[in-house]
This record gives C-alpha cells, structure tokens and sequence, in this order.
C-alpha cells in the first residue's frame, strides 16, 4: 500500500502477552512422529533453492494455471470436448461416410453444417480461455520481495518462486505461496490475516511465528539464515499442518499457526517474513480448487434426451427400412428371373446386388441413417446458441439490473442457462456481503434500562412501506420523516438520540452508568487505531466489523479511543465531575479474548485511580447467568429491549463489568499463568476455569445493538420471490444467533413461526465430548442429531394440519452429520417441510454439499448466490451459480454463471428473464423439432423404399 | 434503446371464450363453403379409366404373361370406351403405371443431367451404370430412366373416324428449352441387350421427344399418371371410342397395372376430391367446436385467469415442494 509505506509505524505491542487463550506453546503431537514417512516426506530447505538437494527434490514452481487448455492442448482437447456430444458424434460419422459411394447427397452439405457448429462453439471456448488465460498472466506477474542473498530483498514475479525461498510480504498484500511464518513486525512474530478467500470468515486470524525465529526482524538478518523443513505432503486439507523445522540442530514442531496460506491477505501487519514450503500447484487452495464443472440447462439435458429417442427412430427406421430393402432386392432378381426389370438387378453394383443381398441392405442402413440425420436438428444448437447469446445481451443490458453506484450491469457469464432462470426451485444464499452488506452500524442501546436511539433499520423501513406511511411503532417512533432522515453522516454510525448525542448524556438520571457503558465501548476490544498524521483523523482497524462499529459509537459519543499501546489504551474522554476533556490511560493487564464457545471477551483493566476493572460484553445466553445479586438492577428491562432489537434483526450483545480488589486479582494472575504454563492436554480446560471463576458476579450496564446492514432490497425481494413459490435457504458461516438476526431481518424467519433448531452446542453434548474415545463420540453425536431430525419431523407431521409455518435451523456441527449418506434423505425431507431453512456455521464444503443434496434430493432447479471465494463450491454445485459483483473480490464472479451488482436485481433476473427466456427457447425448440419430424417423414416415404 | 430494454410495443391476444369461439366459428363459415366450391369443381371433371394389362394378354397366353410381353408377336390390342359424360376439349391422355418404382434410389441416380443438355458433355456417363456405354461408346440419353422409356401406344377413333392425338406440349416448357438440348440426339440408344423400352428418332433432337421428357421426370410414388397426349375435341356422352393398343410395356414381371386415363381438367386440375373433403371436414369441425363450446360457456362459464387452476394450487393440500 503507498500510503502505508509513506506513515509507517513502530508499533511494538505484544499481544500475545496479553491474550489469554491463544499464543499457545507449541509443542509435539504425536502426529509429529509420522515426519518422514510417507505422506510426510516434504523436505524443504530454507533460503537455498539453489542448493543441489533442492534441485534434485524438483518441485514444482509458482506457477498457477486456471484455463483449462494450453496452446498445444487446445486442438484436441476442445475437439474431444465436442466430440462427446452425441450429435455432434453422429454427425461426424455421417460427415466421413458422406465421402463414400453410398451417401445420398454430396459430402459438402453434411460436412459444412458440422464444421460451423463445431468451429462456433470452439471460437466461444478459446475467447473464454483467453480470458482466464489473461487473469492467470496478470496473477502470476504480481511482484513480491524474495531474498536474493546477502540480506538484499528484491522484487521477484510470483511465478519464479521457489520451495525454501524466503518472502517478505507486507500489510494488504496476498500471500503468493503457502509460507511458513518466522517473524513479523511485532516483536512476538504475530500477524493477522484475513482468510474470507478460503473460509469466507470476515474476522481476522491470528498466526505466530516460532519463538527461534522471532529475532529475525530485519532483512540483514536472513544473510545466513538456514533450515530445514520436513512437513506432510502437498493436501488439500485447510486446517492442518504438520512439520518440523531444525535449525542449528535442533527440531522444532510446525502447526497450522505458522502456516500462512495462498489466498489469503496479511492485514493490521506492517510485513512478514516467511519461507515458501508448497507453491503453485501445490499449495492448499489450489488443492482444494475443483474443475469448473460445464453446467447444462435443463432443456438442454431434455433435448439430449430426445436427441437420443430420435437417434433410437431413426436407427429403427432405417433398420425397417434396410429389412423391407432388403426383401424387395431379394425378390428382383430370383432363380434368374427379374421382376423390377427396369432396375437391372441382373447387372448391379454392391449396394443393389440381389445376390447379395444382406451387405446390400446393410449397405443401405447406413445410407438410410445419414438420409434421416435431417432427423436430429444439428441446426437446433446453432439457433439456440444464437438464441442464449441475445438473450444474454438482453440481460447484460437491462437497465433495471445496473448498479449505478459502482457501475456495474449484469452480466451473463456462460449464456447457456439464461432459460433455467425461469425454473428455480430452491434458492441457495450466502449471508455476508450478499444479503447483507458487511457494514455494521451501532443502531441502538439500552443503558441502565432505558432505550436509546431510534435509527431506522432496514427492516423497519420496509415494513412501514409496507404498511404504509402511517404506521407509526411504538417502541422508537418511526415516522416517515425519519425514513428520509436516514442518511449517514459517520459510517457504521447511525445512531440518533437528542438525549445523549453532543455531550448531553451528563444530564440523563444515569450518567455514572452512561459514562461507564461507553468507557467499556472503548477500552474493552482488540481494535488498533490508526491516525491519519495530516488531518488527525482516527481510523480503526478491527478483527470484526462489530468492534470497529463499537469503537466508533464510543468516538461519536466523546470517548475517543485513540492510541493503544503494548499496555496501555488512551481515551479521550469527558470527566463527570469537572466537565471538562481529558485524557484518560488505561493499563491493560488481561485480555479474554472473544471465542464461539465463550461467546464473549473480557479485558481487566487499571484505571488511573489504580482501580482494578474487569470489563465484558457478550451474547445475552451467557451473559445474563454471570450477573450478581446486586447487578441485575436493571435486567428485566434490558432483557426485554434486548428481546425486541433481537425480534428488529440487530445484533445484541450485552456490557457489564465489575470492581475486582487486589488479592483478586493476583490469585488471578497467578492461575491463570500457572494454566499457561502447563503442557498437559487440558491446559485450555484449566484456562477456561480459570477465567470462568473470575468473569463472574458481574454490574449490568446495558446492551448494545448493531445492525448488520441489508442490501438495499433485499426483504423485499425476498418476499417477492417467496410469493413465487421460490424457496431460500440461507447457508452462512456466521453464529447461530447472527444467522437467525438476519433471518428475521430480511422476513425469512417471522415471530409466528416455529422453529426447529438442530444444535450440537448444548451443555450435555459438551460434556459428552470431554469424555471418552473419538468413535464413541461421533456415534453419539450422530444419534443425537437423527433423534433431533426426527423430532423435527415428528413437528412438521404435527404442524401439517395447521398453516403454522416451520423454520429449521441448523448448525454446521451437526449439518456435518446429517448430510452423511443414511441421513440425508431424512434431513432432506424435513427441510423441504420448512419454510424457511437456515444452516450457519457452514464450511465452504459443506455449503456445496448441501447444493448438491438439494439439486439431487427434491430434483428442483437449485440456485446458488454468494459473493465471496467461500460460496465458490457453492456456486459450481448448483443448477446456476449468481456471484454478486461486490466488494469481495471476484472470485465467485469468476466462477458464477452470472454476475449481478445486487441481491434485489435477483427478482428481475429470476421473474422477468428466466420466465421470458424459457418460454421463447422452449417454444423455438419445439417448433424445430416439429419442422424436422415433417421433414424427416417426408424423406422416409419418399425416398428410403 | 427500446429493443435491448426488451420494450418494444408487443401485443399478445388473450384467448378468451369470445374470442375462440368467435374464431372456430368465422374458419367454420369460410371452410364448408370452400370445400362444396372444390368439391363442385373437382365433380365437374370427367375422368375415363380403363384397366388393360391383363385384357390385353391373349386368354393362351395369360398364365405366363411375361414370356408373352418379352416374346415377338404382335401385341396390338382393341378396346372400347364409352364416353358417359360429354367431355369438353382438351381432353387428356395419362397413362397410368401402378406398382411401378420410379422413386427408387439406384433409378433415379441412374442418369445425367449435363450430358442431355450439351453434347459436349457426352462422354460423361459415370453415374448412369450400368446404362452408360455400349461397345465403349457413350449412350445418349444414358442411364436406367431413359432405357426403361415406355413405349406403349394409343390410337383413338370414333365411328372409325381417327381421333388425332396432340403430343405437342405434354411436357414442361422449361423442361423443353433448358433441361434438354436442342442439338442432342440420340445416339447408341437401345443398342444393347436387353432393350428396356422404346426407341427414339436419333434425327429427332431431345428437346423435342417429349415423351422422353416426360418420363424423365421422375415419379415420386409406385402409383402415377404420365401425360401421353391431347385430344382436342370434344368427346360426345354415348360416344364409342376405339383405342388400338400396342401393348408393349412389360409390367407383368413385377405385377404392375397398367391404366389408360381420358380426363377433363377443371380451374383446380384433375378430378381430386381431397381438397374439398379436407376442408368440409376442418370447417364441420371449427363449427362443431364453436357451437360446443357456446354450450360449454354458457352452461358453465368461469372467471378468467383464475389462478386456482394453476396446478400447483390445484394439488390437494397446497404442498408444492
């Protein structure tokens, strides 16, 4: 990044220090023990490629390849290719046998058709290749700096690299190679990195170096560096690794904490150092990439079907016919008499000779054959093909569908399902960044139990369009006016209460709690601020969008969080007593981070008084239970505002804190470094004990509620698309409780709905997991899923009488196991019940899977729409894939049938082309057949006797 | 623009009930009264067939036909026709072949179009085997179409006063002054063995031999009519017409009849009461549909566009996967 470049930092902060949880002390697995046989017998020698060993070992290089032709290839492949079609095969049989004697017209005619067809399609292939040829050259010039020796670092093309060179990558930049982590610019070797390419998961990643290579801080260091690696074999597994690296002697373990991944982008990282251990082909996101599949629209599978019946008639016919031929040859000429005299059969060539007849009628089957190929329509897939390509510029075109704001049609990538837009069954949608924006904003509050702000949501929004302009809710009251009103003046702001805003939160009844309720928004997070040294202005750079939407309320509402340092984080805040700005240090001792089973994040924190706080936010399941006695002062209110942002779609999370003394607190610290230290494998059984006993008897503030912001649209055309009896499931990699948010945000989840939720997450399962073998587990597991499913079932069976509508929702845990093979059928038809299905936690593979239950299981038409390079198994497993041409990157674009700026432009695209474009082509294609059945018949009658 | 916006002014008809049977009901009113028109037309024309392939056998001879046709006797023949109908003129003369397959494959290749054009093209006799040469010299007109050339005859007389036969312009005029060259003659025709049919005037250029044109126009079913000749005069009802027949065509080996056809022609063609059936049929059945329709809507009618007929509102229970 330039400007990085031009403002850079020393920013020495050990987090690790900090964090509790992770920073983990590596150590052997027994999994270690497998280095060097085989499937682990990857032996890297770091910061010499051009040592002999390396060069005898012949990995691959950096060279990543896309198309599915090369130059060379080219010719025979897409001949192949098209060669399998059937009628294009059967064509080329007529084409060759139309040189020989026995073809009834000339060669020309049967050869020209085919070649045109053949060379069309073939041109349309090569243009796609090219163009992805053109992406691969752009992807695999990109420069990085690679040590050249003696300490230099220069910039080298990604392509040239090689296994054991040794990278520098700096902030914003992707990893060119799968590297192994050895230092960073934080003194500890940490870094983050953003893997929304591989997983799709938006929060950042933390990786560290090993402790023996943390020092190799500077580019001079690395003049005589030298290791060597012994890791598994090239997999295309993305969350594990195994390895050693020995240097100067000794053997240190590898884990997928040092690993960093192609694909993925190092961020709130000035630069890293790492050692290239699998390239090119090699690495793990190649791996796991599949082929492209060439999807075929459903009228194309049904006129290959009966392109078959037709091939099957006129094999028949020509087989009747050769028969009937073959009787009356034999007949013209028997026992020396003639009877068709004016044939003479006495002096005949082969194909007429009654003498021999059955090489004659066999000679006339084949002749009969390449009469009737008038039978199978070669000129259907030409006209089709011309037929798609306009109706893809007619989609390309649509100024409904333009996004003017980015500048973005829609863009019909592969013009051979635009008719299949019209059949959609089942729509298949990611969450981030496709429903929703992936911006949060802090809409609302409740402190000390009452409620503050009364932004407008997205939902709230469309409901008052919906009911029209005079609905007024009680709750916030929502006027129209404020609907206009909604224009943001701070992004991921849009907090508006006069009672608080401009300093004027000193005046409410609870300005102690206010002040504290903001002083945890700005002290308790991970964010790291950044100033911008010309104009003073903060900008954050957080692991979650959530806690920069945190930060920034705290900012808007006067306490500006503004510098972080190894211990310390400086507010700008206003004093209660004296009213005036100060600056306030606070020294942080602890951090607990955030994690799915902990479901929230503690810091403990000195204030300048010397006062010890522990500060918490978290999900409102765990946080209610950890209150004390005198803390839940305000509960029942908080609870029932929390119930009503939750019901408005926003995302909650509830803020309390608490005074610890100091004996407290070094009982604490004791423990916790004692947990820290032990190498047993309940070592984070221990730490999470330890923290549990002291993120308790907690002081409620209040809550907090952010929206995940909604595409422009999107509960509209949800619900229009629903009216058209089109179902969606959304598969998202987010928590349960986010998933179900946004479910009730864009109307796809209502109050009045059942829900049937499928979890693994429960308190019984957990301690079931502690205990005992893998296998038993599983078994367990899996039992308790069946039984869960078949308590849904039992629900809908129940439910069937009455209109109460069902929603399932379940989560990846337990997805993992329905989808396995004597389970799906079960699952599948409990999900097809629902109206609504919602699966979070899902993994890019698991997303796919469930496609390609849903395509095969209830044999709809399955759309598939995501955005991000997670969705892309998604969207190649579907009928048709939609990317979203946003702000992801565009790898699912790349791997989309079509491309849309909008989830709302579906609507169009699904209601308006698909219906219009499956009409036209089936009425084309039927009216093509028809022509060619007269055709034909006329021919047999005619001709063949 | 208005075409890539896919909105361009389009109209769409809505069949409702009026409409249909206001429809069924207009094609029923113009059809019955074209297809008694045709009908009329097509009763209108006189048509005399007479059968003679086997009457024209001698009674001695009838058990072996062929040898009879292949041998070298005399193979005149009377027969009589009475006229029933007065037949205005021109009247035609078809012959009529049954069983007979001009369409067949190795028949219809077998001659060359170039070489009955020029004469420059004359050696050129490769697809017409095995009729192409003979002793090495090419055959003109080559090929099995002009070998098998029919060669039987017809003299009309009534009251044995001759009846004269208008061979002149029995064939195609584009036939005539393009497909067939006014300096070809014949040559080596029927030279070989065995001879098919009839022989042609080599002084007689193939532009002019209009029975050959009109055999060389190929039949495209087993059962035709080829024109022989006109009659213009008129032919009175009660007449005793006398055709004197050599019958010399050999359809005996494969058992096809031959027919001699005197027909009329009327502003529709010859006697064909297709057309007219057709078109009573379609329009009875427009009529039929629009009264029963009336009925139908009538006795029962519905909204329109009620979308509780769609077939996934109609299964029971709403539960459309």
């Amino acid at each position: 990044m330039a400007s990085g470049s031009g403002r850079r930092r020393k920013r020495k902060i050990l987090l690790s220090k900090l964090f509790t949880l992770t920073g983990a002390k590596a150590c052997f697995k027994p999994d270690h023990s497998k280095i060097g046989r085989s499937g682990f017998s990857r032996v890297v020698s770091c910061n010499q490629p051009d040592s002999p060993d390396a060069e005898s070992r012949n990995y691959c290089d950096n060279y990543v390849r896309t198309t599915k032709y090369t130059l060379a290839t080219f010719l025979p492949k897409s001949l192949f290719e098209q060669f399998r079609r059937v009628a294009n095969f059967y064509f080329l049989v007529v084409g060759i046998l139309s040189f020989t004697p026995l073809a009834p017209y000339t060669a020309v005619s049967a050869i020209v058709p085919l070649t045109f067809v053949i060379l069309a399609t073939m041109f349309k292939e090569g243009v796609e290749d090219w163009r992805r040829k053109q992406q691969d050259i752009e992807v695999n010039n990109r420069k990085v700096r690679v040590h050249r020796g003696n300490g230099n670092f220069d910039f080298k093309e990604w392509k040239t690299l090689r296994v054991g060179d040794i990278l520098k990558v700096e902030k914003n930049e992707f990893f060119p190679a799968d590297l192994v982590l050895l230092s960073s610019s934080y003194e500890d070797a940490v870094c983050y990195v953003e893997t929304m390419n591989l997983d799709g998961e938006t929060n950042l990643k933390l990786k560290q170096g090993l402790e023996v290579t943390l020092s190799l801080r500077e580019e001079l260091n690395f003049r005589d560096f030298e290791a060597f690696i012994k890791c598994e074999d090239p997999n295309a597994n993305l969350y594990s690794f195994i390895g050693t690296m020995e240097l100067m002697g000794a053997m240190y373990p590898l884990s997928p904490q040092q690993l960093l991944l192609r694909g993925s982008k190092l961020r709130n990282t000035d630069y890293i150092y790492g050692v290239v251990i699998f390239t090119g082909p090699d690495t793990k996101v190649v791996q796991n990439s599949t082929d492209p599949p060439s999807k075929r629209s459903m009228i194309e599978r049904k006129m290959d079907k009966i392109i078959y019946l037709m091939f099957l008639m006129v094999v028949s016919l020509a087989f009747f016919g050769s028969i009937l031929f073959g009787i009356s040859t034999r007949e013209d000429f028997q026992n020396g008499v003639m009877t068709r005299w004016y044939l003479k059969p006495d002096d005949s060539s082969i194909f007429f000779d009654p003498k021999r007849v059955p090489m004659a009628a066999m000679f006339h089957f084949l002749t009969a054959l390449m009469l009737n190929s008038y039978f199978i329509p070669i000129s259907l897939y030409v006209s089709i093909e011309i037929v798609k390509v306009l109706q893809s510029i007619f989609i390309n075109k649509d100024i409904h569908m333009y996004y003017e704001e980015a500048d973005k049609p829609a863009h019909a990538r592969t013009s051979n399902l635009n008719e299949e837009l019209g059949q959609v069954g089942t729509i298949l949608s990611d969450k981030t960044g496709t429903l929703t924006c992936n911006s949060m904003e802090f809409i609302k509050c409740s402190i000390a139990g009452t409620a503050y702000g009364r932004g407008v949501t997205e939902v709230d929004i469309a409901m008052v369009r919906r009911k029209g302009s005079a609905m007024v809710n009680q709750s916030n009251g929502i006027s129209t006016e404020d609907v206009v009103a909604a224009e943001r003046a701070v992004k991921r702001f849009n907090f508006r209460d006069e009672r608080i805003m401009d300093g004027k939160w000193v005046t409410e009844t609870h300005a102690d709690v206010i002040q504290k309720f903001f002083q945890l928004l700005a002290v308790c997070h991970t964010v790291i601020p950044e100033v911008d040294e010309d104009t003073g202005n903060i900008s954050y750079e957080a692991e979650s969008p959530d806690e920069a939407a945190f930060v920034i309320a705290a900012r808007e509402l006067g306490f500006e969080f503004f510098t972080r340092t190894q211990t310390t984080i400086s507010v700008r805040e206003l004093d209660l007593v004296t009213g005036e700005r100060v600056e306030r240090l606070y020294k942080v001792l602890n951090v607990l981070e955030f994690s799915s089973s902990r479901k929230r994040m503690s810091v403990i924190v000195q204030d300048q008084d010397g006062k010890l706080l522990l500060l918490c936010k978290g999900a409102d399941s765990v946080m209610f239970e950890r209150l004390s006695e005198s803390g839940r002062k305000y509960e029942k209110e908080t609870r029932d505002h929390v119930n009503e942002y939750a019901d408005a779609g926003l995302r909650t999370l509830i803020l309390a804190y608490r005074e610890l003394d100091k004996n407290e607190y070094e009982v604490f610290t004791e423990r916790i470094s004692e947990a820290k230290n032990s190498v047993s494998a309940d070592r984070e059984a221990l730490i999470d004990e330890v923290t549990d006993k002291i993120e308790k008897n907690l002081v409620l503030l209040g809550a907090t509620a952010v929206e995940d912001k909604l595409q422009n649209g999107v509960p509209d055309c949800i619900d229009k698309l629903a009216q058209a009896g089109i179902k969606i499931w959304v598969l998202t990699g987010d928590k349960m409780e986010t998933a179900i948010n946004i479910g009730f945000a864009c109307s796809l989840l209502r109050r009045d709905m059942k829900q049937i939720i499928i979890n693994l997450e429960t308190p019984e399962i957990q301690q079931l997991e502690k205990s005992g073998e893998k296998d038993a587990i599983a078994e367990a597991l899996k039992e308790n899923v069946l039984c869960q499913i078949t308590n849904g079932k039992a629900q809908l069976k129940a439910s069937s009488g009455n209109s109460k509508a069902l929603a399932l929702i379940i989560d990846g845990k337990s997805l993992a196991y329905a989808l396995e093979e004597d389970m799906k059928g079960i699952f599948l038809e409990l999900a097809i019940g629902c109206a609504s299905v919602i699966c979070c936690r899902s993994s890019p593979k698991q997303k796919a899977l469930v496609t390609r239950l849903v395509k095969t299981g209830s044999r709809q038409t399955t759309l598939a729409i995501g955005d991000g390079a997670n969705d892309v198994g998604m969207l190649q497993e579907a009928d048709i894939g939609v990317g979203i041409s946003g702000v992801e990157g565009m790898q699912a674009v790349m791997s989309s049938d079509i491309a849309i700026a909008q989830f709302r432009y579906l609507e169009r695209l699904l209601l308006v082309h698909g219906h219009w474009c499956y009409r036209r082509i089936s009425k084309m294609v039927s009216i093509i057949y028809k022509f060619r059945l007269t055709l034909t018949f006329r021919n047999t009658f005619l001709h063949s006797v | 623009s208005r075409f890539t916006q896919q909105e361009l002014p389009a109209c769409k008809p809505i069949l409702t009930p009026k409409w249909v049977i206001l429809t069924f009901l207009m094609s029923g009113v113009v059809f019955i009264p074209l297809g008694v028109i045709c009908l009329f037309a097509s009763q209108g024309v006189t048509e005399i067939v007479d059968r003679y392939d086997t009457d024209c056998i001698p009674l001695s001879s009838r058990d072996n036909k062929v040898r009879y046709i292949q041998g070298l006797e005399d193979k005149r023949c009377n027969r009589t026709i009475m006229v029933t109908k007065t037949m205005k003129n021109p009247v035609y003369v078809y012959y009529q072949l049954e069983n007979y397959y001009q369409n067949h494959r190795r028949y219809v290749k077998s001659r060359q179009d170039g070489q009955l054009r020029s004469p420059k093209e004359e050696h050129d006799v490769k697809s017409c085997a095995p009729e192409d040469t003979v002793g090495g010299e090419p055959i003109v007109p080559c090929g099995l179409v002009a070998w098998s050339l029919f060669n039987d005859t017809y003299d009309f007389s009534r009251n044995n006063e001759k009846i004269p036969v208008n061979k002149k312009g029995i064939s195609w005029k584009s036939d005539r002054e393009s497909k067939f060259g006014k300096n070809v003659f014949p040559k080596n025709f029927q030279k070989g063995s065995p001879i098919g049919g009839k022989s042609l005037d080599p002084e007689v250029p193939l532009s002019e031999q209009e029975d050959l044109i009109v055999w060389m126009r190929t039949a495209a079913l087993p059962t035709f009519r080829k024109l022989y000749g006109k009659i213009d005069t008129d032919l009175q009802a009660g007449d005793t017409i006398n055709v004197l027949l050599q019958n010399n065509y050999n359809t005996y080996s494969f058992n096809g009849k031959k027919k001699l056809v005197l027909s009329t022609t009327s502003w529709l063609g010859g006697r064909n009461d297709f057309l007219g059936i057709a078109y009573l049929t379609v329009g009875s059945i427009c009529l039929f549909l629009a009264v029963f329709f009336s009925i139908l809507y009538l006795a029962k009618p519905r909204q329109l566009g009620d979308p509780s007929y769609l077939s996934w509102n109609r299964s029971a229970g709403g539960g459309r996967g």
